[in-house]
């Protein structure tokens, strides 16, 4: 092989070492436990919980979000925490919320941020201390956190 | 102080579920986000938001940098009787605002 044929093939190998400079995304793993925190290890199971959230969004800095539980909402049977978490945010914690017999309608509400296409869980704790969840794949086309400018 | 913005009622009947819709102007800086000199803007933002109903918690929330700017949080509880409900959020560099809102309940 002669020298300049070498020194081009370097040059092609140095450019597919070029990656993105990205904040460090959470796994799958981590998910997992943050979940089993939450949970107190117990595995949720699925069902009772609505997540409602678009499959294909288009800008990942507001996703707007409600997650209903099903629950008869009695002092004996009611739901005391729902919590979002992800899989590759930088921080697997979403938000967690503290519901309660009083709340009247086991229903909450907010906008999230997404750093790239993933798997939500959303996650109910239950007064009786069973734990159900429900897990969506979405899609994102504007990350939030990477680009410079905030929304 | 942050401007907040809350929606409820002023009226309900007794044993009404009310939805509350509450909202702060707040940027969430998530700490992970470039800033121009390239170097990540330090992470500010909202930790914890509480509701109280004549002084009993109804709701709370604990919030992390995946949370939107401007955060708005969405819940219900039932209207029991007439009342202050108190709405706080505290969060990084000594971030504290509360609101409070009245609540005629009807029998």
């Amino acid at each position: 092989m002669s020298p300049p044929n070498r020194h081009r093939r370097q040059l092609l190998a140095a450019g597919t070492l070029l990656a993105l400079v990205r904040p460090a995304a959470a796994t799958p793993q981590q998910m997992a436990g943050a979940i089993a925190a939450y949970t107190s290890n117990r595995l949720p199971q699925s069902g009772r919980v609505t997540f409602e959230i678009a499959r294909l969004i288009d800008n990942g800095n507001a996703v707007p979000v409600t997650i209903r539980v099903d629950s008869p909402l009695t002092k004996e049977d009611h739901v005391t925490g729902i919590a979002i978490f992800n899989e590759r945010n930088p921080e697997t914690d979403v938000a967690t919320f503290t519901l309660g017999p009083r709340a009247g309608k086991a229903e909450v509400s907010t906008r999230i941020r997404l750093a790239t296409s993933q798997k939500l869980v959303a996650v109910a704790k239950m007064s009786d201390g069973s734990c159900w969840q429900q897990a969506v794949d979405v899609i994102v086309t504007l990350a939030a956190c990477i680009e410079g400018e905030a929304m | 102080m942050a401007r907040a913005l809350i929606h409820m009622p002023k009226t309900a009947r007794q044993g009404e579920v009310i939805e509350i819709r509450a909202l702060i102007a707040h940027p969430m800086e998530s700490g992970y986000r470039p800033g121009a000199d390239g170097k990540p803007v330090p992470q500010d933002v909202i930790r914890h938001f509480t509701c109280t109903y004549d002084g009993e918690q109804v709701f709370a929330a604990r919030l992390h940098p995946a949370i939107a700017a401007n955060p708005y949080i969405a819940f219900f509880t039932v209207a029991t009787k007439t009342g202050t409900l108190e709405f706080s959020w505290t969060g990084d560099n000594g971030f504290a605002q509360a609101e409070r809102m009245a609540l005629t309940v009807s029998p």
